[in-house]
């Protein structure tokens, strides 16, 4: 049933959460594999390019940020394909597109959970995920 | 690729998605560039050209497709002074000056000095920036009534809340006209634009600043030429990397740099104030689906058009609406992570930004801020590898004594290492030595020779172990002559 899976992080602490679900399923759907993906904001570009020098630099740092989770992935004897996207539109539109265009049977979400204000200016990207995404949508709190 | 197939595509590619962010940006560009305008003490006309021929001629020769040049905050806040002394000829002949200089930078390919200018210190240069867009909109708040906080609210009300409903139109653009309409209508008699100074009804023309040419004003445009070439650099190539991340693609920032300066050089030329590119519209065009040239190349077309068509509503928009718009800018500059990590980052690093915010926000000047931050850093960087470490040991029963040395020898840590070596110890022979170190400079090498020459003079042999290549050619080539000398 659930043998494409797409494992949606943002690399806060929920995303090792929704992981460690991501493979149970996998090994009870048996799953070879899990797909991750993490989608960079424009303006967390913005910030981490001030941080971290250059465009360059800043990526090597957000697949270190990755790297727990692959192992997490990885030490329960599946592969993991990892994607970086920047989604330009927001975050959600790429989760969407890339979930849509690449017809997984579920994808998997760590949900942040920001403040009400933070929601209400922000948004929410799980809100607009599980909305929009043809597949059925695990969110892992 | 060659090269017109790739001009073809960095024009072309995206030509549906480049038009479209095109007009976007040039919506949200308009109220900037007559705000900046005023920022700077000069005319919104000044503004609203240099923005137009910025962005027009950074799409046929910038470095970096996708990413929109004009007028900026961060150029506005460096005129000041130079536009309330001397008038606008001479901002003029300056903003040419900036470009000649930006264009030599370009040539002489030198954006990768960009690396010495450390990131605590870029971090320092955008909060104050973002500081001080802020703070110059304080004085359209002297004498107000409260009229005015209820629009710049109402204002940032509409800003942050639209985008929650629709992304189809920029919010910046809304708060404007609701903004505009309400003063109108209410007749409240709040500042407009109008107030403010003339807008062009006519595309602009060539003309020469007149200016006496002297050395005289050489004088006076050059150092505010240079506070805006590096000012203008730095956050054109910030913005260029930002680009870059979001994008996913790489760009040629010699280029930008050369493209810089001819951009500047043109405005200078077409009464436009000195620009750069800027962080929040090129974020605003990426997003609006723009990567482009044409992306540019559209937004400084529709700014164009639409300031002759539109240009007498525009002088009835309220202060109030471009007020809220410049907090909106502000907020959106502020590097808010920096300050929620302040307490995580290296103690120095965090010195050097706050020293980089506390000098802009006292001199109002970006470039003298981050020539501090520069100087702090290298005395910090220079603090911290002057640490030398000495272990004494003795050998041969007590003759020979061995001076393990550990860290870098330099101008800084020579006081430190001679403190360290024992010139009473009954020995024969000393030995130092200094596989773990480095010998940078001739206060190194003065350093060993002052140790031999005292070693000498109670007939102890002095020999080294360990010298690295570059240290022992270092040596041969300056050593003896300080002792000759006397030191």
């Amino acid at each position: 049933m659930f043998k494409k899976i797409l494992l949606s992080v943002d690399g806060s602490d929920h995303s090792l959460r929704a992981a460690e679900k991501a493979i149970e399923l996998a090994s009870l759907s048996g799953a070879g594999s899990i797909d991750l993906l993490h989608v960079v904001a424009g303006n967390t570009s913005k910030s981490d390019v001030l941080h971290h020098g250059d465009s360059d630099s800043a990526s090597r740092k957000r697949m270190e940020k990755l790297a727990p989770i692959e192992g997490l992935i990885e030490n329960a004897g599946l592969s993991v394909n990892t994607e970086v996207l920047h989604g330009q539109n927001g975050i959600a539109e790429a989760v969407v597109q890339h979930a849509n265009d690449n017809e997984y049977d579920i994808l998997i979400l760590g949900s942040r959970g920001l403040s009400t204000v933070q929601t209400m200016v922000l948004g929410s990207v799980s809100h607009k995920v599980m909305k929009h995404v043809k597949a059925p949508v695990l969110m892992v709190k | 690729m060659n090269t017109l197939a790739q001009t073809k595509h960095e024009w072309f590619h995206n030509v549906r998605g480049d038009i479209i962010a095109g007009v976007v940006v040039a919506l949200a560009l308009i109220p900037e560039a007559i705000a900046f305008s005023i920022i700077a003490g000069v005319d919104p006309m000044v503004g609203l050209y240099a923005s137009f021929s910025i962005a027009l001629v950074i799409s046929i020769v910038g470095g970096r497709p996708g990413m929109i040049s004009g007028a900026t905050g961060a150029m506005a806040l460096l005129m000041i002074t130079l536009v309330a002394e001397h008038g606008l000829e001479y901002l003029l002949a300056a903003t040419i000056l900036t470009g000649i200089l930006q264009l030599i930078f370009g040539i002489l390919k030198l954006s990768s000095f960009m690396k010495f200018i450390p990131r605590s210190v870029m971090i320092g240069f955008v909060n104050a920036l973002a500081i001080l867009i802020f703070t110059s909109q304080l004085q359209h708040f002297v004498d107000e009534t409260w009229i005015m906080y209820a629009l710049v609210a109402l204002t940032l009300a509409i800003i942050y809340l639209l985008p929650r409903l629709t992304n189809a139109v920029p919010s910046t653009l809304v708060a404007i006209i609701i903004v505009t309409a309400i003063a109108l209508i209410m007749n409240t008699g709040v500042r407009t634009v109008g107030d403010m100074g003339a807008l062009p009804d006519t595309l602009p023309v060539f003309l020469i600043p007149s200016i006496p040419l002297t050395f005289e004003t050489l004088a006076i445009i050059f150092p505010y030429a240079l506070a805006l070439t590096v000012v203008g650099l730095l956050e054109s190539l910030l913005t260029a990397s930002i680009v870059d991340d979001m994008t996913d693609t790489e760009s040629d920032k010699n280029k930008e740099s050369r493209g810089q300066g001819i951009a500047n050089i043109t405005t200078g030329f077409f009464g436009g104030m000195a620009g750069c590119a800027m962080i929040g519209q090129s974020v605003i065009n990426v997003k609006s689906g723009g990567s482009g040239r044409l992306s540019s190349f559209s937004a400084a077309v529709t700014l164009m058009f639409l300031i002759l068509v539109l240009g007498n509503l525009v002088v009835q928009i309220p202060m109030a609406a471009l007020a809220g718009v410049m907090i909106m800018v502000s907020i959106g500059t502020f590097d808010w992570q920096s300050l929620m990590n302040i307490h995580r980052i290296p103690k120095t690093d965090a010195t050097v930004m706050v020293v980089t915010v506390s000098t802009v926000v006292y001199t109002h000047d970006l470039a003298i801020g981050v020539l501090a931050g520069v100087v702090l850093s290298a005395i910090f960087f220079a603090w911290k590898v002057s640490k030398v470490e000495v272990d004494k040991s003795f050998a041969d029963n007590g003759t020979k004594a061995v001076y393990a040395v550990e860290g870098q020898l330099f101008f800084a840590s020579v006081t430190d290492f001679l403190e360290k070596i024992d010139y009473s110890d009954k020995i024969n022979e000393a030995v130092i030595d200094v596989t773990h170190s480095h010998l940078w400079d001739d206060s190194a090498i003065g350093a060993l020779d002052k140790i031999e020459t005292k070693f000498e003079q109670q007939n102890i042999k002095v020999s080294y172990k360990g010298l690295n290549r570059e240290s022992s050619k270092l040596k041969e080539e300056i050593g003896g002559l300080s002792k000759a000398s006397g030191h």
